[in-house]
């Protein structure tokens, strides 16, 4: 017999395997490993087999694209949901990063192998530097000096014509074949994804979070919270120097688009929908937004409206994102109690 | 002599875009993102009024105030209301509104030279052997009436002394039954209309188009975190000072170095004085 609505609510507890499988019991049985074993193992497969489903090259490079943005929004959901920093400027990572590949690649020569580790490394430690004024402050600080820069750095190239001016840097290597540039990209991807994992619950990642939480409490711990933001912005902002770079040798080309609004808008809205907090989150935002975009194509930039939209309804109504929602159900079981 | 008055025609332009974005973040501190694409939408609402409809030209600008306002209230209303003291959502849904409106408009075909305001009077005088539009002098008015007439409103109205009371200290002002959420829609209101306002004011200067929409943001944000943000008196300083530094860059360097001026002060009262000219004992509050 069900009560009445006003009598009941709805309680949610965590199922008994989920709790089993945190501690030592995990590898009491298969069905505890698989547990554990399956999702994770479901991406990873999933990630490595797609490039071998696409029907078409097209197809393949869109692929290379949504690894791109999936760096740029798993660098996002760290800054803002594990260091309480929200950066509006995913295309100032990108620029930086493809800009840097390209003059290292074209000026001075160097191969694909030494460009992408020095345009991560020192894109990283660029933006870092740019970003760094606004990190000792609490607030809106940070947001605002990320939204300006790609603006203000697209300007600056296009007015005084340097690094190539409106036409870009062409002629940047291109990898030696498709797969070699999918399987790098996917693999960076899931290396990033996991790495991140491992590191938010370390020691530092707890230091992260208390940035976040209660920077008061980190200060008193003798921690310099000017630092731990430095170095989560240099993790961030190499991730997005890293799709950047990646972008550069991919298109054969730097130029003044990316710094464009796409980079910026995408990887949040990703985040938004993927579930902010998760980092898996952002990736399966990637996989589902990117390809809905390259639909759009045609459409030109009524693809920001888009997401621009969708990311307001999101954060309204739907502020928790799929991820969340799919490891509640996941991790716990409801059901309704007599109040 | 050029340099004195183009710089302060420069700094009541640079006021009147940034104090409709001071009053909103003061008020309720939502930084509102969406403050360019709100000028936008103002020159847009006017020209369609005049040249597609045929409105007179001051009914067109009336009934497109009265528009954004109503549009700034309404993404109040509809959406920052839900994710207020978010600080996360309230960035992006914001961003995300501002950037849904911009890019919009961009994709209608809007951008070029075709979308021009006329000026409010032909013709030029000369004040001390410099050539200025009476446009121009407008702009100054109009600059200066705004700001001594938010200085009124906010000393001698009911309504603006419950703003400032709101922007002092939220919860008192609830206490003493100031409805919080009521005022920050108010203040969303002006804060939208003084966008249109300056909008109405510069436009005819040039031609409408989307870019001006993100310059706005970033000047006014300029100025906002150079004055204080929230500070009224130190937008209108902080305009003043901008405003000077740009013409000056403009006279003696290159013009190119325009909008780096602007991000160039953000830097360096972010490094020196983080809380702005005039920011009020934030600096406990945001400096960590």
């Amino acid at each position: 017999m069900k009560p009445e609505t006003g009598e009941r609510r709805r309680e949610r507890l965590d199922r008994g395997i989920k709790v089993r499988t945190e501690g030592i019991y995990a590898i009491s049985s298969w069905e505890e490993m698989n547990y554990l074993l399956v999702p994770r193992l479901a991406l990873i497969v999933g990630m490595l087999i797609l490039p071998l489903a696409m029907p078409s090259m097209y197809w393949q490079r869109v692929i290379s694209i949504v690894c791109i943005y999936a760096l740029l929004a798993l660098g996002f959901d760290f800054l803002a949901h594990f260091v309480g920093l929200v950066s509006l400027g995913g295309a100032l990572f990108i620029g930086v990063g493809g800009y840097l590949a390209a003059i290292l690649n074209t000026s001075l020569g160097f191969p694909i192998a030494v460009t992408i580790p020095i345009a991560t490394i020192g894109g990283a430690i660029i933006c870092t530097l740019l970003l760094l004024p606004a990190l000792p402050l609490r607030g809106v600080y940070f947001a605002i000096v990320t939204l300006m820069y790609p603006l203000v750095l697209l300007r600056i190239i296009e007015a005084l014509n340097i690094l190539g001016g409106t036409e870009g840097i062409l002629g940047v290597a291109s990898f030696p074949n498709r797969w070699v540039e999918q399987y790098l990209i996917i693999l960076m991807v899931i290396v990033s994804l996991f790495g991140l994992r491992r590191l938010v619950n370390q020691d530092v990642g707890l230091v992260f979070r208390g940035v976040k939480d209660n920077d008061q409490a980190v200060k008193a711990s003798g921690l310099s919270i000017t630092l731990y933001k430095s170095i989560a912005v240099f993790i961030a902002s190499g991730l997005g120097c890293l799709g950047g770079a990646f972008l550069a040798h991919i298109y054969m080309w730097a130029g003044i688009s990316q710094f464009a609004l796409d980079f910026s808008i995408l990887p949040i809205a990703a985040t938004v929908i993927g579930g902010g907090g998760t980092l898996v989150g952002p990736i399966v935002g990637c996989l589902i937004l990117v390809p809905i975009s390259e639909l759009l194509r045609a459409f030109g930039t009524l693809r920001i409206v888009f997401y621009a939209l969708i990311l307001t309804a999101f954060i309204v109504v739907r502020s928790e994102g799929l991820m969340v929602y799919a490891q509640r159900k996941y991790h716990q079981f409801e059901r309704w109690v007599r109040v | 002599m050029d340099i004195l008055i183009y710089g302060t025609i420069n700094s009541f332009s640079l006021a009147l875009m940034a104090i409709g974005f001071t009053l909103v973040y003061g008020i309720s501190r939502l930084p509102n993102f969406a403050h360019g694409a709100l000028y936008v939408v103002t020159g847009f609402l006017v020209w369609s009024f005049i040249s597609i409809l045929g409105v007179h030209y001051i009914a067109g600008i009336i009934l497109s105030l009265v528009i954004t306002g109503l549009l700034g209230a309404a993404i109040y209303q509809f959406v920052l209301i839900r994710v207020r003291g978010m600080a996360t959502s309230e960035i992006i849904a914001s961003y995300a509104i501002g950037l849904a409106i911009l890019e919009g408009f961009r994709w209608g075909g809007f951008k070029g030279m075709t979308y021009t305001l006329p000026v409010f009077i032909e013709g030029s005088i000369e004040i001390a052997g410099v050539p200025v539009d009476l446009q121009r002098i407008i702009v100054v008015g109009i600059g200066a009436v705004v700001v001594a007439f938010l200085w009124l409103f906010t000393h001698y109205n009911k309504i603006g002394l419950a703003l400032r009371g709101m922007a002092q200290d939220e919860r008192a002002a609830m206490m003493l039954g100031i409805d919080s959420d009521m005022m920050a829609l108010v203040a969303m209101a002006l804060g939208s209309i003084l966008a249109g306002l300056a909008a109405i004011a510069l436009l005819p200067l040039g031609n409408i188009v989307v870019e001006a929409g993100y310059r706005v943001l970033i000047l006014a944000i300029a100025v906002c975190i150079v004055g204080g943000l929230g500070s009224w008196g130190g937008a209108v300083l902080a305009a003043f000072i901008i405003g000077f530094a740009q013409i000056i860059t403009v006279a003696y360097i290159a013009s190119h170095f325009h909008i780096v001026v602007a991000l160039l002060a953000i830097i360096i009262t972010l490094i020196l004085r983080p809380s702005g000219l005039f920011g009020r004992q934030k600096e406990l509050e945001e400096r960590v």
